[in-house]
């Protein structure tokens, strides 16, 4: 089992103390909450699947609502390129447990609630027993083979499953799994291949987007606690920021699925690594037979002089940031219509950010004849890590 | 009659960037054709190599998920609009 830690506070039901009646004087005034909603509030139990973009607004409104207890799931640490979005953490946290540094933030905020965090993976092995003590799971997790685990242990906990996630402008966001309404696999019966689809790390993500969508996740469990309003239970709500349109769209509960239909093959967690091939989300990093040179060995024969020809596969907004000299920019995408400007008898070397998209290119350009052609192994990246720091990693 | 048929940002690189198109359809296989016909890269995001329309794309006519209507061959009308949800899983790591 996981090492949890806690800030222990809130015991069984209780009355609100004179803070706290002050503390909450803005919910306690409507009569939609009041002190019996306030009271299942600080009664309710909600275990958030990751601490990244969407739970970061859904733990700071959960906690600052009086959750009486908040779990936090998350094995990962802050990086620097998270405080872009993810507004629990602060400079200083970069480095630190994203669970601890967000029990930290929440706890500063609101010391009446106590809060449980488990630095570990959500796995088919301990997924049941965490959900065990719970009574709402909100998924904020970032990949295909966590999101499939989380509905399914849901599913067979018996637990509603507040479900956000978000690519670049847009979200969806829906409640899975409540008084025997669909569940994700109705929604979608399975995964996209790995490769299909790009992760936010290659697609990137609008920094406000996540607090939108991990604001609704926020205001659906608290709906779900207090029982006030219509659920969002088969409806996907998706929000696109772009246009500013919100659209509902029926979801229905799926009655040959196969964990929820009313004859269900899964009984018990799986593999969802396998189910979704491997990596779920990120695409294959088809290297193998795709002839490489490292940063260091480009570096010494640039050096040397040698007439190397750079081809930059990738797209015009990522030299603005940062690029290799004298490289010739022809995105992956207009490769097989701007191939004539490339010379067969000459050596080239492509690159990219990471060395996926160039393994690509390379891979195309052989096929289409080319013979002396390199992919440089981890793209700019590496440059930056292996040959010159003062190029910008992104 | 035309259809509007609304691209997902995931899929938006593949019209290019056009967030919705419109085509003279009568069902819903018929509209699909016709945007893949014109937009070749979209084929294979949408449909499998056998030609069913991969289950982790959804299809709706207005509301309502084609796979509880006639699925492809789901009659649409003018005005209607199609829109093509795909799954998606980022939380933002």
């Amino acid at each position: 089992m996981p090492i949890a830690t806690s800030t222990l506070q809130a015991e069984e039901a209780r009355v609100l103390s004179k803070e706290e009646i002050q503390r909450y004087s803005r919910h306690l005034i409507m009569p939609e909450v009041g002190m019996e909603g306030q009271l299942k509030l600080a009664n309710a139990k909600v275990l958030m699947i990751g601490a990244g973009g969407l739970g970061a607004p859904l733990g700071l409104y959960l906690a600052a609502a009086g959750v009486g207890r908040l779990g936090i799931v998350e094995f990962d640490n802050v990086d620097v390129t998270n405080l872009q979005r993810q507004i629990t953490f602060t400079t200083e946290d970069v480095g630190r447990p994203k669970a601890l540094a967000a029990q930290q933030r929440l706890s500063a905020m609101n010391p009446t609630i106590r809060i449980d965090t488990y630095r570990t993976m959500l796995t088919s092995a301990n997924a049941l027993d965490l959900f065990r003590d719970w009574d709402i799971v909100v998924d904020g997790t970032d990949n295909f083979p966590t999101r499939y685990l989380v509905n399914d242990a849901c599913v067979l906990m018996n637990k509603p499953n507040v479900y956000g996630s978000i690519f670049r402008f847009e979200g969806q966001i829906t409640v899975f799994n409540y008084k025997g309404g669909p569940c994700y696999r109705c929604l979608y019966p399975e995964p996209p291949p790995p490769g299909l689809v790009p992760s936010c790390a290659e697609g990137g993500v609008l920094g406000v987007l996540p607090g939108i969508v991990g604001s609704l996740q926020a205001m659906e469990t608290i709906k779900l606690i207090l029982g006030i309003g219509e659920p969002l239970v088969g409806r996907l709500l998706r929000f696109d920021a772009l246009p500013m349109t919100f659209k509902e769209y029926r979801l229905r509960k799926n009655p040959n699925c196969p964990v929820c239909g009313e004859h269900p093959t899964i009984n018990k967690l799986i593999d969802y690594e396998q189910f979704c091939g491997v990596r779920g989300e990120e695409a294959p990093v088809m290297t193998t037979g795709i002839p490489e040179i490292t940063p260091r060995d480009l570096k010494a024969r640039l050096d040397k002089g040698d007439d190397l020809y750079i081809l930059d596969v990738r797209e015009p907004h990522e030299v603005q940031i940062c690029s290799l000299q004298n490289g010739h920019l022809i995105p992956l995408g207009d490769l097989p219509r701007r191939m004539a400007e490339l010379d067969k008898s000459r050596e080239i070397v492509a690159y990219c950010r990471s060395g996926r998209r160039s393994a690509e290119a390379v891979d195309y350009l052989q096929h289409s004849g080319f013979s002396k052609i390199w992919n440089l192994k981890g793209g700019i990246l590496a440059w930056s890590d292996e040959v010159d720091p003062s190029v910008p990693k992104y | 009659m035309a259809i509007k048929l609304e691209i997902p940002t995931a899929l938006r690189p593949f019209t290019g960037k056009q967030a919705s198109v419109e085509f003279e359809a009568a069902t819903v296989g018929e509209a699909l054709k016709r945007l893949t016909a014109t937009y070749g890269d979209l084929q294979k995001h949408l449909y499998t190599e056998d030609g069913r329309i991969r289950s982790f794309v959804n299809i709706y006519v207005n509301d309502e998920d084609i796979r509880y209507l006639e699925k492809e061959n789901t009659p649409i009308k003018d005005g209607d609009t199609i829109s093509i949800v795909p799954s998606i899983a980022g939380g933002s790591k």
